[in-house]
This record gives structure tokens, sequence and C-alpha cells, in this order.
């Protein structure tokens, strides 16, 4: 590995001084002056209706109302893959709490009692709200128009059913080798709805000023999807591309809820019912759980061939997802998982049928993992089971079955350089993997579970990212990206790239939240690719300025161009080691001559990255073909647990995650991500989960119903460790890691219940409740065996 | 019916109208301008709007502005009387944050602990912050920085 100076050192966060010192600016911290104007939005009542009538009328007389909206006068569909919503609902609700109207007045209190005055009259329709009433034969069809929306090319919706995508997977011939199998394992494994709970809140602001340029404020991880999707769905208002501008400033937690475009939609929207003056959309914390995106359900029926000597031959994996009342986002989880759901195995014949099922829910949409994660936890759990069936050591059935470079892919692409086996190697050694352990206190019991993870960037082949790049007078610079700063470290990670490249260290170099007004297009901060994307993009900005650089040094001074280095904030030669020209003398100002004029002028980079070799056709019967995912980051991680066996009670002694991100361009942010991620996947398991009445009405949508982890839930110790098998189109080798580490933790701790007390709990969350009455049923068992 | 209000924020005395239901945290952050106590909840569960009231942490979505009448607000940009404390160095040097959001009702709190035991154990600082939910960081960033500071 190269020696270098920035890259790959535990920089200090560049924004830290303003998070910490609370400069930091979030949406909720801007100020729009005396004529802000807020909006309400009426919210269905029932998981599905018909909208015969809305009467707006008494809530018009309220006192400091401006405006009622409803869907009359946006008729427009919109979405990110698939356009099958509506800004406001039209003449039919999906979900309980979907936008139908809203009240926008002179303060939020007025706002507030108006909207209640909104009278809507609907005739129900019968719910479906699951998957299985979804997919039954008579069902009612949620989107009677499914064969007439408009989506990518790589969706394949099934017209008069509630299946809006199948993504089909057929790799060799599954059925074949089932039948030579020594041993064949099925199981199903469930898995429920989560929530993101990003602290912050959804909020947005949009201004349709009186020279009909809208823009629109959001707390966001996509700015220029949003443009885009805003620009596409107002377009028949006369709005352009240009027109539109979206500023982000700093996310108070995105976890894949502030991608695409949610609520922020009605805030654009709304924006151009009152000219002139801004008007806010703010999410409550209710409103922030069942009408953002939710992670979807999942049940996973999966069937395994392996043979005496541990070795898979095939497997069959068929998952439903509980997509939800809309799936322009969430089609694409079920895509990503569905070209992925054999997991990091070297698997020669697999089958696998992912289905994308409408229902009467809240939209599911895109959460850290994607998809990932609810599939591992079958997968992952169904591994242990096999090892245990077959008497394999669950580690070493890992190590016999673990992809490696080279292997040969779902879609028949070749995988990656990775560092799987070291992975599982180094974290059964930190567990003490192999080792029985035994609790002080008789009546608890310590198990240790393993998982490995993978997981690929599900992003279109197009999706690109840019950077501009601009130096000031002293020789500091200035970073223009549209990725987004989510907490992740993304602006530190950037000016390290270009610090390395020009000499320049990271505190001279500023890196701001996005306008796409003045930053360059990215296209979404997700997928765990902007480390990887727009780093190259960045790194080609610095390569563009110093190459600059160089032209100006050898026109201007005559130096030999091949020569030239930068170092320490100067130009230097390997010819005349006497020649260092700090850059600060000539960077925008120019180089004199004798004669009294200058060469040079401001040096701006520029750099652009789009995965050219990525390509999302193939055959719709079997996924073969095409180069769809542009590589996987692959890891293990394991866990020791010590459970009190009457009540299910768990404790987390040690927890252990290795993951190979192909180079650590900053090892403190890294292990940020470990110990931030593994708390959010073993809160999926052990805490939190969305329940529904049966009529589709979210019951905990509150933090005190609704529990996300405090500062007592922590595991006692993490341990991170960290892998780099170089990415070769890597930034410096790097590629993403940020939402591999919740992956594993679902199945990790499945497995640690199961070594501590022999039972197999197949649906999430892994509760103390769940093990308690699992161990009671076990013991009624046991006696009735022994009378 | 308004009721005039006269209390200390940050060290300067504050004197402003305020209706009966009018919230702390709505007062300081819409009629003063001071930014940094958040709104995450608004009932009390998450903490991103801690401040401190006569020393000690309060959610101010949960205070009623007319009762801090004659009582003293401390909200983070009150502690930086000279830049950066210890603490938010400490912070810094340990990646305790991630989005930033619930990092100023953190470190209230946080110097709450400080201020009344500043050598606590790993439990007694888990206690102190597991009203300040925290969605990025798996916290233990934050138990360290706290530890390291009092090493």
């Amino acid at each position: 590995m190269e020696e270098s100076k920035y890259v790959g050192k535990s920089t200090v966060r560049i924004d830290g001084k303003a998070k910490i010192s609370g400069a930091a600016k979030f949406i909720e911290d801007i100020d729009f002056g005396a004529d802000l104007l807020y909006a309400e939005v009426v919210e269905s009542k029932f998981a599905h209706a018909i909208i015969n009538s809305i009467d707006t009328s008494e809530a018009e007389k309220f006192p400091g109302v401006v405006k009622v909206v409803t869907g009359k006068e946006f008729p427009y569909r919109f979405g990110l893959y698939m356009h099958d919503r509506y800004i406001f609902a039209q003449d039919r609700v999906r979900f309980v709490g979907e936008q139908i109207a809203a009240v926008i007045a002179r303060t939020p209190a007025a706002a507030r009692k108006a909207a209640k005055l909104v009278k809507v009259d609907y005739t129900e329709l019968p719910n479906v709200l699951n998957v299985e009433d979804a997919l039954k034969k008579d069902t009612f069809l949620l989107h009677p128009e499914l064969g007439n929306y408009q989506h990518v090319p790589w969706f394949f919706p099934k017209p008069d059913t509630n299946i809006s995508h199948l993504r089909k997977v057929r790799k060799g011939d599954a059925e074949k080798a089932f039948k030579e199998a020594d041993f064949v394992f099925e199981d199903t494994y469930t898995v429920p709805r989560y929530a993101h709970c990003a602290i912050e809140v959804h909020g947005t602001i949009g201004l349709f000023d009186n020279s009909e340029r809208l823009t629109v404020w959001t707390a966001s991880q996509s700015p220029y999807t949003q443009r885009h999707l805003f620009a596409e769905a107002l377009s028949p208002l006369g709005l352009t591309h240009k027109d539109v501008r979206v500023i982000t400033p700093f996310v108070g937690g995105g976890f894949g809820g502030k991608a695409g475009v949610s609520m922020e939609i009605i805030g654009a929207a709304l924006a151009t019912t009152v000219k002139g003056r801004p008007v806010k959309v703010l999410w409550s914390r209710a409103q922030e759980f069942y009408n953002t995106y939710q992670r979807q359900g999942l049940t996973c029926r999966i069937k395994v061939g392996v043979n005496k000597d541990g070795k898979i031959i095939a497997m069959d994996n068929t998952l439903y997802w509980d997509a939800g009342a809309y799936v322009e986002y969430g089609a694409n989880v079920v895509n990503a998982a569905g070209l992925s759901a054999s997991g990091p195995y070297n698997i020669p014949n697999v089958k696998i049928d992912s289905y994308c099922v409408y229902t009467n829910l809240p939209p599911g949409g895109p959460y850290r993992g994607f998809g990932y994660s609810e599939f591992l936890f079958g997968l992952e759990s169904h591994m242990n089971e096999i090892a245990k069936n077959i008497n394999i050591d669950p580690v070493q059935f890992r190590r016999i079955n673990a992809i490696r470079e080279g292997d040969i892919l779902n879609y028949g692409g070749k995988m990656n350089p990775n560092g799987l086996i070291e992975a599982i190697d180094k974290v059964a050694e930190a567990i003490d993997w192999g080792k029985k352990e035994y609790s002080d206190d008789p009546n608890k019991a310590i198990g240790k579970g393993i998982a490995l993870f993978w997981k690929a960037p599900a992003m279109p082949p197009n999706a690109s990212s840019s950077a501009f790049l601009k130096f000031n007078e002293d020789a500091s610079l200035n970073i223009m990206i549209s990725g987004m700063e989510i907490g992740q470290g993304l602006l530190t990670v950037m000016a390290q790239i270009a610090a390395e490249v020009l000499s320049v260290p990271p505190e001279k170099i500023r890196v701001e939240t996005p306008d796409t007004d003045r930053n360059p297009y990215e296209w979404q901060t997700v997928a765990s690719h902007v480390t990887w994307g727009c780093g190259r993009a960045v790194e080609r900005a610095a390569i563009d300025a110093r190459e600059q650089i160089f032209d100006l040094i050898e026109r201007a001074l005559g130096k030999e161009r091949s020569s030239l280095y930068l170092q320490d904030e100067c130009v230097k030669s390997k010819k005349d080691i006497e020649f260092s020209l700090p850059l600060k003398d000539f960077i925008i100002n120019g180089i004199m001559k004798e004669d009294g004029t200058y060469r040079g002028g401001p040096i701006i980079g520029r750099g652009m990255f789009m995965p050219e070799f990525s390509s999302a056709l193939s055959d719709p019967e079997t996924s073969q073909g095409g180069k769809p995912n542009v590589h996987y980051t692959v890891g293990a991680s394991a866990i020791k647990i010590e459970i009190d066996r009457q009540t299910g009670k768990m404790t987390i002694p040690k927890a252990v995650l290795a993951i190979d991100v192909g180079r650590a361009l900053n090892p403190n942010l890294i292990k940020g991500q470990i110990t931030g991620g593994l708390l959010q996947g073993i809160a999926t398991v052990l805490y939190e989960d969305m329940r529904y009445s049966d009529k589709g009405k979210l019951l905990n949508a509150s933090f005190s119903d609704y529990k996300i982890p405090t500062a007592m839930d922590i595991p006692a110790e993490v341990v991170s460790i960290i892998i780099e098998t170089p990415q070769p189109d890597g930034p410096s080798g790097a590629r993403g890691m940020g939402e591999h580490t919740m992956i594993p933790a679902a199945p990790m701790i499945a497995n640690a219940v199961e070594d501590a007390l022999g039972i197999r709990i197949k649906s999430m969350p892994v509760t103390a409740e769940k093990i308690a009455l699992s161990m009671i049923n076990e013991n009624i068992k046991a006696d009735i065996i022994n009378s | 019916m308004k009721k005039e209000i006269n209390f200390i924020l940050n060290g300067e005395k504050v004197n402003l109208e305020v209706a009966p239901g009018e919230i702390l945290l709505e007062v300081l952050r819409d009629k003063l301008g001071v930014k940094s106590p958040k709104c995450g909840c608004n009932k009390g569960d998450c903490g991103t709007c801690t401040v401190m009231l006569n020393g000690k942490t309060v959610r101010s979505c949960l205070v009623l502005a007319i009762e801090v009448n004659d009582q003293e607000v401390v909200t983070l940009e009150g502690i930086m009387h000279s830049g950066l404390t210890p603490l938010q160095e400490s912070f810094l040097k340990h990646n305790s944050f991630q989005c930033g959001f619930c990092a100023p009702g953190m470190i209230l709190s946080a110097t709450e602990l400080l201020g009344k035991n500043p050598k606590p154990e790993k439990r007694e600082i888990q206690e102190a912050i597991a009203g300040n939910l925290c969605r990025c960081t798996g916290y233990s960033p934050v138990i360290d920085a706290i530890i390291d500071l009092t090493n």
C-alpha cells in the first residue's frame, strides 16, 4: 500500500466544531421571516377507502387560514423507480395517515385546528393488511392501474395482481441439485416492519417566489433526486429543472429514511399555491413513524440442499415483501435483495423469487441495509440450523461455503476481491469461538452466535457523482459536492481524499452541505456508495486541479512537467531540489513573468464518476446477464449474550464485527459506523417492531411505545476489526461500509440464543417475552416426554 | 392573556411577554433565537431539547415558559465561555457524535453529571445520558469521551 499522509488517518471531523457547538444548522434552525406560512396535512382515517368528497368550506373560514389544498390541484403521479404515488390522494386512500389535503395558515395552531374541520366522505374498501391476503386469488386490487404505471426497465410488475415487481434469479439447475443433495433443509422466517427513528423529523420549506422560481429547503439525503422529482411532478405548472432549487442543510440522521422523496413533495407543491410566501411542512414524531418510508416486512421461505461434506449445492429462497401502499422506492429494495438473497456464499445452483407485494400499510422504502438485514435473518439462522443438523461447526460450515474472489455471482458476474475468510477467522478468534462459557449465575446461560454479511450498493447503472474544487488565495480550498453529510463523516473523508492529492491538510479544506444551484450533481447519498462514487469524483477533481497547476508551472517557469510533484502545499521538482513554490503564491493570482505580465488564474478542478461497467439489463426470467451490482462489501460478526432462563432478558457482554472496507480512509469514522450500526441492528432484534391494529393503524407511533436503545442498552464491549482488501476502482482502494454494520445483528443474536438455550426463534424481534414463552413451551414438552 | 417574564438566559437578563401555554423550547428557539435545543419528539422522550434550569437539566419541551420566571436558564450556547469546553474537545477527539442533532442535549447532560461527580463510573455515565437518545453512535464513543476526560 502506498505511503499516504492524509488518507488512512483518523482525521478529526471537519464538521465537528459546528456540530458540537450548536452552530450546525438543521432544517428547523433556518429562519424564514414573518411571512412564513405553516401547513397541516389532513390524513386518511382508513387503510383503504374511496374518497367520495372533500368539504373544505369550514376550514377555509377558520381565522388565520390562507388556503386549503386538495389532490384536485395536483393530479400528477410521481415516484423514484415507479410512478405509483400522488402528491395528495386522488379518489382513493391506501393507508392510514395518507395525505388527502393540506391547510395552509399563518400559525401552526391555526393550521392544526382548521385541518380538523376538513370533512372527508369515504366509502371503506376491504383492507389488505398482509402479504398472504394480498396474494389470494380473489383478493382486492390496491392498484388496478398497475399495468399503466411508468417504471424503470428492471421492474416486472404483474398487472391485475398486487405484485408490483417480481425479481427472479435462476442460476444453474436448483431443482436437479436438490435431488442430488445429501440433505435438504427448509424453513420459514419472518421479519416485521421497522422505523428509522432519526432523532430529527422530516421537514421541508417551499418558496415559489414572484419570479416563479421554486426553492425547497429539505432535510434530505437526496437533493438532486428531489429536484428532479419536483421538476418532473410539477412540470405541468411550467417548472423546469433550472427553476427548481433544493437546499439541504445538515441532516439529523438519515438511515435511508430521508432518501428519495417522501413528504418533501408536499412542501414543494404547496409552495406553488401561495406564490411569494414560504410555507413549512414539519412532521410530528407520530407522522415520522406512519408517513415516511418504513422498513418492509418479510416472509422468507428458504430451502437449502447440502452434501455430507458441508458443501451447499442448491438454494431456493422465496421472499414475500410487505411493501405497503406505494412501492415507488421500495420495489428496488425487493429487487436488490432478490439479486443477492443467497448471501455471501458460493452456491452453484440458485433459485430466488422476490415478490414486491402491495398492502394497505404505509409505504415501504429504503432503510439502512436495503433488504439485506431482512433476508439475512432467515438465511443466517438457517445456516446455523443446517450446520447443527449435519454436525459441522457453524464457523467451519461458513468457511467451507464462503464466497471468494472470482466466484460466479447470481447474475453471472464475478465476485470482487474480498477478505471474507479473514473476517470469519478474526471474529471467531475475538469471540473465543468453540470455548463454551458458563455464567456465574445458575439462572443464566451464555451463548455465542455468528453471522456473515454482504451487501452491494443498489443503484441504477448510471448513478453518478461529481465535484467542483476551488482554491482560495491562501491555498485553502472549498469542495462542492452534493453527497450528503448525514453523520457518517462524508465531508471529512472527501477533504482527506483531496488533501492527499493536493498536499493541502484537511483542516484547510471546507466542504459544505449541498445547494443544487451551486454544487454539482450527485445521484443520492444512499447505498453506502458515496465514499466510493463521490470519493472518486473528488479524487478526479483534485487530480484535475493538480494537472492545471503543473501545466502552469511548466508554461510560466519552464520546469519539466513530468518531474513536478506536490508536497506540503508547495510545488516541487524531482530534478531541481531547490525549487519549492508555495501554492498560495500563485494559486489565484498567477505567476509573474520578467516583463510584469502574469500567467495563470484561479485554479478550479472538476471531477465526475459514473460506473460505466454497470448494467441493469438482464433476462427477466433468470437475471442472467448485465452487471447490476458494482461490488459487494463483506464481513462477519459475532456476539456473546447472557440470558436469564426464566425471563428471557438478555445482556451483551461482547460484540465483534469485522468488515472489509477496501481501504480505511478514516479508521475512527469506520469504528463509529460499527458501534452505531451494530446497536441499530441489535435494537431490531431486542427492542423494536411496528405494531398495527386490525384496521391497519400503527399502534406504537412514538418513542414511548416504540423503544429505541438508550445508553443503558449497549453491549458492554464492541470490538471493531477493519480488513483492507483494496477495491480496484475505489478511491485509494476504499469501498462503502455504512449500512453493513447493522445487517448481521439479528441472525447472530438468534444464533446465540439457540446456542445458549437450544431454542430457535424464527420471527423477529427476538424479545425476552418470546424467549421466555419458548422456554415454557420447551419445558412443557420435556415434562410430557418425561411423564 | 400574556404575562411578562424575566429570567437569566446564558448570563443575560431576558424580559419578554409569553402566553400561559407557551413552551420554553419554542420561546427559546422562535422568540429568542437560541437554536441549540432541538425538537425531536415534543413529549419528553428524546432529550434533544435539554437545557439547564438552575443548574439542572430539564426537557425544555415539557417546561412552560412562564415557569422560568426569575430562574436561570443555560443552553449549550451558554457553557462555551471561552471556546469549546474540555468535554466538547473530548467529544471531538472521540468522534462522539455523527449527525450532531443530539449533541447539544447530550453535552449538557454530561456537563451536569461532571459538575456533580467529577469521577463517574461507566454505569453512572450511562444513567446520566440515558435520557438523551442518539440513533447514530451506539453511545459508546460518548461514554469513552467522558471517561477519557475524567482520567
